[in-house]
């Protein structure tokens, strides 16, 4: 067996819960053989991920969400990693930013910090009530001008 | 968290497994040799994404089994250096913390990179923080299946192929494959309940 990329992409938690959820289900319908000795292993870390993903905020998201909130993420100018962290942890707090973004008392001022926790709360689910992305982008425009 | 691994492979097709669709039984297939399994030096392999190419079959003398040579990309648990997780308290052991995230356990957090001061209490086995305030010092206690953030500092890769009967016969404990190192010692990190106000 060869590696041939040991990083070809990074993926984020909502798209391997989906691809786990998917096929459960394609497991589902074709019902055999799932329980012969060489599938336990597949069975048993597939369990285990789909239990730990579906009690993070990922779980909840969908494809234009993580669209929108890539777009919105934009102006900010963070890192792949960065942007990535934020997406998968759904950060509440200007601490937890702090963990996520390096050197963010440098790169953001706190009012963008206070901004990007707001666009983070607005974009990705986990509240019930979901604004659109337009006052979100009336602020960064403000931001983008006064910096 | 999760990356892709673009690997090369040669699957072996029992001819059982002839009247199936090439493409699902080389799924199956790689899933049954990669899935809960750590490469070295990858990481812990999840579960196929995708094949992205399929050569010729071939049957070779001596064994009636199809030969394929796929080229597939495979989901893998490795998050990267300084990444943040999120994780539960297995159990506390002189060497430091040892954190679980399910379908991944040997992720150890040692004494130094707890938040300091921290101190063993060896009655209860558990590790705590001593907290300190005007108002006094508070002993905040990492108790089991608590919900824990922590940094990723280090990975630790081990060879476990098996080694010549010599050496068999003296190593006998099992060493993870794969170990991550983590460390709680920033503001925003250890257990969440310490920061959510």
């Amino acid at each position: 067996m060869e590696v041939k990329n040991a990083n070809a992409a990074m993926l984020s938690n909502y798209e391997v819960f989906k691809l786990l959820t998917d096929l459960k289900e394609q497991r589902k319908d074709s019902g055999k053989n799932k329980h012969s000795a060489g599938q336990q292993n597949l069975n048993t870390i597939m369990y285990e991920t789909l239990k730990y993903l579906s009690k993070t905020p990922s779980s909840r998201q969908t494809p234009e969400i993580v669209r929108e909130f890539l777009t919105t993420m934009m102006p900010h100018k963070l890192t792949k990693a960065e942007k990535l962290q934020l997406l998968n942890h759904r950060p509440q707090t200007a601490v937890e930013i702090q963990l996520m973004v390096e050197e963010s008392e440098e790169r953001l001022s706190e009012e963008q910090i206070e901004e990007l926790i707001q666009m983070v709360a607005d974009v990705l689910p986990g509240d019930p009530e979901q604004e659109n992305a337009a006052p979100a982008d009336a602020e960064i425009d403000e931001a983008v001008e006064q910096s | 968290m999760f990356v892709l691994v673009e690997m090369i492979d040669t699957v072996r097709i029992p001819p059982w497994n002839f009247q199936r669709q090439l493409n699902e039984a080389v799924a199956e297939e790689l899933n049954k040799k990669l899935a809960n399994k750590v490469v070295y030096n990858v990481g812990l392999c999840i579960c196929l994404y995708d094949v992205t190419k399929l050569e010729d079959s071939y049957i070779f003398p001596g064994d009636g089994a199809s030969h394929t040579k796929v080229h597939f990309r495979y989901v893998v648990f490795h998050p990267f250096l300084d990444e943040i997780l999120l994780g539960k308290i297995k159990y506390c052991s002189q060497e430091g913390v040892h954190v679980t995230m399910g379908f991944f356990d040997d992720i150890l957090i040692p004494p130094e990179s707890l938040q300091q001061p921290a101190k063993f209490d060896e009655a209860e086995q558990v590790w705590l923080w001593e907290y300190e305030t005007d108002e006094g010092a508070h002993d905040l206690y990492m108790d089991q299946g608590e919900d824990i953030r922590f940094r990723v500092t280090d990975e630790i890769f081990l060879d476990t192929s098996p080694t010549g009967p010599a050496a068999a016969a003296s190593v006998e404990k099992k060493e993870p494959p794969y170990t991550l190192i983590g460390t709680i010692c920033d503001p925003g990190l250890g257990l969440l309940s310490w920061w959510n106000s």
